[in-house]
């Protein structure tokens, strides 16, 4: 059986504020830059989600989108839209939710309820912005 | 719309004196859009199954996409011309295999084999790559990939594996 890589795009939308409790006033603002502002600020994040295997010869598909749809809406949407990373995440309580973090971040949840009946999780790729964009393959787990 | 775009990384020595695909592997992608209609629904299964499987891909009326077809090749460029591929002949390669007998078509009433294939983005994406690969992977060039997107949001890719 062929094997295809299968992509879906999501986003959603959230606030944060680049910050480390390890690091000074002056150093958080020398890294971090205006994402340091104490308000924090927001993005819309765009999700993508790479999952891999056969086309499965009956239904011509490699995975049920309803059920991937269902998945990262569970594991991911309903709990980062519209929320204030810093906050309202648990992880990121004491971790900067830069988007590198944010990354990994989703690359194991979505991992740890991943379904066994599903094709492999390819890669996972987030969209701060038109111009930045982080990746993470699955076999980094 | 069409456009082109180039991308290229060295992959090491790997036929050193070959002729064939050789050093420096350079990557040329063209893109093109063809506009079809499609049903997909397995006949095999009830109505049940295949609303839970395809959603509301499986109405029996039929629905259609502004599909988007990446297609990569890869090979060395030609001292002579600078180029890896003929873009010409590429244009002309994708409209013959592709849009011509794709676009604005009903997939499943009018694209063989899709009269008995359904035409998931999965199998479309394998049947492009069929229908492109005896073209394209003649020796000095191969095809590399095919990556189609049915939407902005849902997209393939086959690399012949």
């Amino acid at each position: 059986m062929a094997a295809m890589k299968v992509t879906r795009r999501y986003s959603f939308s959230a606030s944060h504020r680049l910050h480390s409790a390890q690091l000074s006033a002056e150093r958080n603002r020398e890294i971090f830059g205006k994402c340091n502002n104490p308000h924090g600020h927001g993005h819309n994040y765009v999700l993508e989600v790479t999952v891999r295997g056969p086309v499965e010869p009956e239904t011509g598909l490699v995975v049920n989108l309803k059920s991937l749809d269902g998945l990262v809406r569970d594991q991911v949407l309903t709990r980062y839209d519209h929320c204030n990373l810093n906050s309202d995440v648990t992880a990121f309580r004491d971790v900067p939710p830069t988007t590198e973090n944010l990354t990994t971040e989703i690359r194991k949840d979505l991992a740890r309820h991943w379904p066994a009946a599903f094709p492999a999780l390819e890669r996972i790729r987030i969209h701060e912005t038109d111009r930045n964009i982080f990746e993470e393959s699955a076999s980094h787990a | 719309m069409e456009s082109f775009g180039i991308t290229f990384g060295l992959r090491g020595i790997s036929m050193e004196g070959g002729g064939r695909v050789g050093r420096a592997g350079m990557l040329i992608t063209r893109k093109v859009e063809f506009s079809a209609s499609h049903i997909c629904s397995n006949p095999a299964l009830s109505a049940e199954d295949n609303l839970a499987l395809y959603g509301l891909g499986a109405n029996p009326n039929g629905h259609g996409h502004n599909y988007v077809l990446e297609v990569t090749l890869e090979g060395d460029t030609d001292p002579v011309t600078g180029m890896v591929f003929d873009l010409k002949e590429l244009k002309e390669i994708l409209n013959r295999e592709v849009v011509d007998p794709m676009d604005h078509r009903h997939l499943n009433h009018e694209v063989p084999p899709f009269d008995r294939v359904v035409p998931t983005t999965e199998n479309l994406a394998l049947e492009i790559w069929r229908r492109l690969e005896p073209s394209l992977s003649n020796g000095k060039t191969r095809l590399h990939g095919v990556k189609l997107f049915e939407t902005p949001e849902f997209f393939v890719e086959y690399s012949g594996e």
